[in-house]
This record gives structure tokens, C-alpha cells and sequence, in this order.
């Protein structure tokens, strides 16, 4: 923290201000949309753990495709979908980096599930920030693997229908099945409640791979005002009311340090997911 | 265990894999096909022996982005797969060559289009040449002849993937990789520690004493949105290639007082020879001409032969693909016929000796 | 006694601070910046209700709100 001087007053502290990793630049990013949020989170983590000098991030494919211009970390550009396997390249290439992705839904969720479903069982030493605001943003709008039931884009006008488009994915639920995840979890961007404990489960999913355990995955439920066609008061509040409900928050999946599952909270699923961890857990330190 | 010197037997397939971890490959990423198999299965021991990194990935999308993220890292990586498997591997290609990232990629090539059957063709060709993925790019080609150039070729694309940060192509086929020969290895020699310094990711205080301020971060990337950034970076890309056609390099085989010159390339140009060679033991006057290089095309090299009142025919492995690259390396002064194995069937010298003699004997 | 700044240039007026504050005294003001947007202000006389929680730099999705907390001093601790 940095500590100024206020002629008028006492002596007084910054308590708040941008983190050394994150760039001192507007974002290109839309009013209200929550990606300005996590980008910060990610930067103020790269910070504390004092990562940064030695993270290589892959960034992907969607609005937060300039991650690179607001992150100053090294950052190598991925296809769309693929960043789990380019960030497997660059791990199993400088196993002493920090390696992270950062992806929406339409990039890990739809094209590129292949590559985060075998990076999470493989084990990798990876850490996933996954920003899922149900709608692909960069390309205007259009249905999403994670759009709810009934909600209106611009490739379901009528409303996502069960029958004819599925249902939305969960991916922190389907992450945590897998055998090399160490830590799983869900958060939210919506409150500053949700958004303290997010970063919580950032710092998490980051130990996960710092710690050689396995692979980290935040799920973090986000607004897109413009594509969404609400305020950002309004899209904040379709996160509270319609997608927490749908998405449930929480750890799903939580390593201890012994490789064994510490807790395996799982707020929507009655079901334990201790069954088939412990192939993930043994690979520490490969 | 044999020496360096030593003479060994092995397939073209284990003579690629030995290739590249005598060049310090340190990070293998693969996915099993027909037939190309023996590459990752040798090299899933073989370089973690070495102290590398061995994946088979999910699919060849995701094996040619894992090693577009290896070789991001300015570390020495590759892939290998045959034709099925590398139309999924375009998409990272296209990538690596926009921004810049050296790999060694390896083409056994298979009978197309579609599952086409795993006997060898040269049906990609075309794909090899002309980037085989979006964008205006280029890959540099080798096209081996034997289990020895194979070994070579591929030793020799790391250097030249890091010294113009490109992808590199090693283009064999299921003859060259199926195929058992005697090779010999050379001494092992590791990518050189600075190797990739100015631009590799590797955390922005790598290598700095601690408390030292970090340096600006890299972006290693292939989107340019700002008006005109595109063209300038396709023009740097143009420009690269330009240099490669120093790279140049073929084989010649009796053309100094051929009337007929045969081009063929890879397996097939080894066959042609056989046929060339018992040709003239029966006085015709043939030779044979066969590019090592796919892309950049000796060009130039064709066009004097034409300019000396050549005659040219082209055998491939395929409907005919190379035969353009051929007739315009010649067009000012010749044409080519074109001679066509279609994938599916396996040549033998003597299938060649009569198309030879026709075109030989063509006005 | 705490405060907030808001960088106004950065501010893109979505108003989520106003949201948050605990003592309700962030407010959209009438000034408009450079890229079009209403940007989010503290009147000055309500300034000294402020807590510094940081909530609203916490939701803020711009980094367009510093805050400053008066330090408590050791000696009347």
C-alpha cells in the first residue's frame, strides 16, 4: 500500500488503488461489464503472490482478447477454445512459471471443451479464471452454451428452448468430476460480498498450481449490460435473482494439501465428488 | 546402446524422432495416427529419458496448440500426425506463422481426401506448400528421400524454425516412415541457452537479479486491428519468405546432357531414380530432378535447366500438384507432362520407365 | 476522516458504485466526460459520511475510484 499526505487532514492512506500488474489504461470494455473486475482481481493476486515475474499467461478469444493490453504479464495469443492447450505447451515447457488462462463462455465452454475437460484431468499445473456471463459478447450478442432457458439472443430471439438448444452448461460442476482438478469453485461478480469471495477463490485456484497440486478453476458469473439489454443496475440484479439460482456458488472440489479432497462442497449436487480424485492428487511434483 | 557414429537400423519414423532429440527437442505433443505412430510412441520414453515433456493430447487440434504455447516459450518442440491429422492441426499453424512461433511439424503423409486409406501419397502437397490454414502464409518444406535425410532434414528444422521463428514442415510419407534403413546419428546438440532471448516468454523478471525492476511484458500475437497493422505484418511476413529462397535445395541426378529431366520429390523421387538409372544403362538420355526443398521451390534451378531446351516430366504420388509449381518455374521456355500415381497404388521403378519414354519421346 | 477520488476520465458512468455505498452519498453528477458518459461524484458536503469501506472501488469496473482512509494515529490508540 502506498501512503500519501493530505495537506488538509491527518495523515491519511490509499487504501485502494490500482495494482502494480494492471495497467493504468481504459479498457475497451462496455459500462457495467464485469471483465474490468476480474481482470483486477487477477493483477491484484499476481501481485500479493508476487507472481507476476514469472507468470506467462494464454489469453483467448472473445471480448478479453486484449487481456495482454491490461495484464503486463508475458502473454501468448490463443485460438479460440484452446488456451488450456497452449497453456499445457507453455507449462510443460517452463514448468517454473505462473501459467494462467482466462476465458468466457463461448471459448471454454462450447468450442473449446475438449481442451479444458483433458487440461483439468491431466493434471495440469494450470490456473483457470473463467468468466461465464451467458452470451457471447465480442461478436454481438449470440446464444451461448451457458444462455438460461428462455433468455432472448441474438440466436435464439425467442428465448433458449430446452427442447431445441439444451440446457446451460455448468461447467464448475463438470471441472470438478475430474480426476487432476485440485480446486474447483464458483463465484460471482454481482455484489462486493461475492466479489471479496471471489477473489478468494482466485487466490485458491492459483495455490492449487503453486503448490503443485493440480489444476485451479474459478468459475466467475458476470454481466453484460449491452447484450443482455439492461442497465448494469438491471444486470446485476439478473445475476443475484436468475443466474445464482441457476448457478449455484461455492467450492465443488478443494485438494488438501495431502492430496487428499479436503472439502467437497457442493451446494446443487447431492452427490460427494471424493470418488475419483485421488488420480489427480497423485501427480504432484511429476 | 550404439554410438554416434555408429550405423543403426531403424524406420524413418524412429529416424525422425532421433532427429529432432539430437537437435534438443524438449517437448514432444502428440496424438496417434496411421502411419506416423512410431514417432510419439518413441518418443514417450525417449525424450522424458532426455529430460523433456511427452503429451498425447486430446485430439491433433489441441497437440499443435500446445506446441504453439512450448514454442512461445522459445523452447524446442514438435509434432507430428499424417494427413487427416494435420488438416486439424491448420488452425494452430496459421497461428504459429502469424506470430512468429518456431516449431518442427512432421507430415506422414497418408492416401486423401477424407480417411483416404494409410498407405503413402503426396496428396498434400498442396497443403504443405501454400500454408494449408487461413491467412497468407508459408511454411518452410523439407520432403525426405530415406530414413537419413529424414534424421537430417529434421535436425536441421529446429535451427532454421528458431532462426526465422516459423513453423517447419518435414514432409514424408508411409514409405519414408515405414521404411527400415541404415542412418547414422550425430552428437547431441542442445538449443543454446540464449536461444529465443528477444522475444521468448518466460515471466518478466527471467533472469534478472532479484529487487531489479521487471521488464516491459511480451505479447506474442497474430490479431492487428488498427488501421494498416495487418499489412505491415503481412509484409514482414512477405519479406521473410523472400529470404528463405537462399534456403534452396535439391537434388540432380544425370540432367547435364538429359533431354529429359524427371521432377519428383520424396519417395517417389527415389523411385524415379531407380527408373532413371536403368534408362540410361539402356542409353536414353534422362535425369532426375528432385526438390529437398517443397517451399521455397527451386524455381530458378528448373528454369535454367529449361532454358537448356529440357524436356520435363513430373511423377507424383498424387493427381498432380507439384506439376503447377513445376510448369511455372519453366513456363518461359518449356512445359511439363505429368505422370500420376494415384494414392492407393505403390510404384515401382518400372511403372515409371514407359511414361518416361513417352514424354522423352514427345516433340 | 475518509474518502473517495474518482479518476472521471475512467469512469464509464454505469453507476454500480452507487449501489454499494453503505452511507449512500455516491451520486451521478451533471458533468459529462470526454467519452460521452455521466460520471459518478461525491457532493463535497456529504464527503465526510464517507467510511472508506471500499466497496465502491470494489465493484467498480474501471479502477475509477481510489480510496483513502484516515490512519488511525498510534498515540491516541
Amino acid at each position: 500500500m502506498t501512503t500519501t499526505q493530505n495537506a488538509a487532514n491527518a495523515a491519511e492512506e490509499l487504501v485502494f488503488t490500482r495494482p502494480a500488474s494492471l495497467a493504468d489504461r481504459a479498457t475497451h470494455y462496455c459500462p457495467g461489464c464485469h471483465h474490468g473486475i476480474a481482470h483486477r482481481l487477477v493483477a491484484e493476486l499476481l501481485d500479493e503472490m508476487d507472481l507476476a515475474g514469472r507468470t506467462v499467461a494464454a489469453s483467448s478469444i472473445g471480448c478479453s482478447v486484449f487481456l495482454y493490453n491490461y495484464i503486463k504479464v508475458d502473454t501468448v495469443e490463443s485460438p479460440h477454445g484452446r488456451a488450456p492447450a497452449v497453456a499445457t505447451g507453455i507449462k510443460r515447457a517452463r514448468p517454473e512459471c505462473f501459467c494462467f488462462t482466462y476465458q468466457g463462455d463461448g471459448d471454454l465452454a462450447s468450442i473449446g471443451m475438449a481442451e479444458i475437460m483433458h487440461a483439468a484431468n491431466r493434471g495440469e499445473r494450470l490456473s483457470v479464471v473463467f468468466v461465464n456471463n451467458t452470451v457471447y459478447g465480442m461478436t454481438g450478442g449470440q446464444m451461448a452454451p451457458t444462455t438460461l432457458i428462455g433468455q432472448k439472443t441474438t440466436t435464439c430471439p425467442g428465448g433458449r428452448c430446452h427442447d431445441r438448444e439444451g440446457s446451460p452448461i455448468r461447467m464448475a460442476e463438470i471441472i470438478s468430476q475430474l480426476g487432476g482438478t485440485a480446486f474447483c469453485a464458483r463465484a460471482s461478480l454481482d455484489s462486493v460480498k461475492n466479489i471479496r469471495q471471489a477473489k478468494k477463490y482466485m487466490r485458491q485456484a492459483f495455490e492449487a498450481q503453486t503448490r503443485g497440486l493440480g489444476f485451479g478453476f474459478v468459475e466467475l458469473l458476470s454481466g453484460c449490460p449491452t447484450n443482455w439489454r439492461l442497465s448494469p443496475v438491471a444486470a446485476n440484479k439478473r445475476i443475484t435473482e436468475e443466474m445464482i439460482p441457476y448457478f449455484p456458488l461455492g467450492v465443488f472440489k478443494e485438494l488438501a494439501g495431502d492430496g487428499t479432497c479436503g472439502s467437497t462442497v457442493a451446494p446443487d449436487t447431492a452427490a460427494g465428488t471424493a470418488a475419483g480424485t485421488a488420480a489427480g492428487a497423485a501427480g504432484e511434483g511429476k | 546402446m550404439a554410438g554416434a557414429k555408429d550405423l543403426i537400423f531403424v524406420k524413418g519414423n524412429e529416424a525422425i524422432a532421433m532427429g529432432a532429440l539430437d537437435a534438443g527437442c524438449r517437448c514432444f505433443f502428440g496424438y496417434p495416427i496411421t502411419p506416423q505412430n512410431d514417432i510419439p510412441e518413441y518418443m514417450s520414453k525417449a525424450i522424458i529419458d532426455a529430460g523433456g515433456e511427452f503429451v498425447q493430447a486430446e485430439s491433433e487440434v489441441a497437440a499443435a496448440n500446445m506446441l504453439l504455447g512450448a514454442g512461445a516459450c522459445g523452447v524446442r518442440a514438435m509434432t507430428s500426425s499424417s494427413s487427416p491429422g494435420m488438416s486439424l492441426k491448420q488452425e494452430a499453424i496459421s497461428y504459429m506463422a502469424g506470430s512468429e512461433i518456431p516449431a518442427v511439424i512432421v507430415n506422414m503423409n497418408r492416401g486423401g481426401p477424407g480417411l483416404g486409406d494409410i498407405g503413402p501419397s503426396q496428396g498434400d502437397y498442396f497443403q504443405s506448400t501454400r500454408g494449408g490454414g487461413h491467412g497468407d502464409y508459408r511454411l518452410l518444406v523439407l520432403a525426405p528421400s530415406s530414413a537419413q535425410e529424414a534424421y537430417d532434414m529434421t535436425h536441421k528444422a529446429f535451427d532454421l524454425a528458431f532462426a526465422y521463428r516459423s513453423p517447419v514442415l518435414i514432409l514424408g510419407d508411409a514409405i519414408i516412415g515405414q521404411m527400415k534403413e541404415p542412418i547414422r546419428r550425430r552428437e547431441l546438440t542442445l538449443a543454446a541457452p540464449d536461444e529465443g532471448a528477444a522475444w521468448r516468454l518466460e515471466g518478466t523478471k527471467a533472469d534478472l537479479p532479484a529487487g531489479a525492476p521487471p521488464r516491459a511484458h511480451r505479447i506474442i500475437k497474430s490479431l492487428y486491428l488498427m488501421d494498416g497493422e495487418l499489412a505491415g505484418q503481412n509484409k514482414m511476413l512477405q519479406a521473410k519468405y523472400e529470404q528463405w529462397k537462399k534456403l534452396v535445395e535439391f537434388e540432380t541426378f544425370e540432367v547435364k546432357d538429359a533431354d529429359l529431366v524427371v521432377v519428383a520429390y520424396g519417395s517417389i523421387g527415389r523411385i524415379a531414380k531407380n527408373a532413371v538409372r536403368a534408362l540410361r544403362k539402356k542409353g536414353k538420355k534422362v535425369g532426375l530432378f528432385r526438390p529437398k526443398t517443397l517451399y521455397p521451390f527451386p524455381e530458378k534451378a528448373l528454369a535454367r535447366l529449361a532454358k537448356e531446351g529440357k524436356k520435363f516430366l513430373t511423377i507424383e504420388h498424387n493427381l498432380g500438384q507439384m506439376v503447377e509449381d513445376v510448369r511455372l518455374s519453366v513456363r518461359h521456355h518449356a512445359d511439363s507432362d505429368l505422370f500420376c500415381v494415384y494414392p492407393g497404388n505403390m510404384p515401382s521403378p518400372d511403372d515409371f520407365e514407359a511414361p518416361i519414354l513417352r514424354a522423352l519421346g514427345r516433340k | 476522516m475518509s474518502r473517495i477520488s474518482v479518476t472521471e476520465e475512467r469512469c464509464k458512468g454505469c453507476l454500480l458504485c452507487t449501489t454499494v455505498c453503505p452511507v449512500e452519498i455516491i451520486q451521478v453528477s451533471e458533468r459529462i466526460n470526454q467519452q460521452g458518459y455521466k460520471v459518478a461524484e461525491v457532493p463535497a458536503e456529504a464527503m465526510d459520511k464517507c467510511t472508506g469501506c471500499a466497496s465502491c472501488a470494489t465493484i467498480c469496473p474501471d479502477m475509477a475510484i481510489e480510496v483513502w482512509r484516515s490512519k488511525k494515529s498510534k498515540k491516541a490508540a
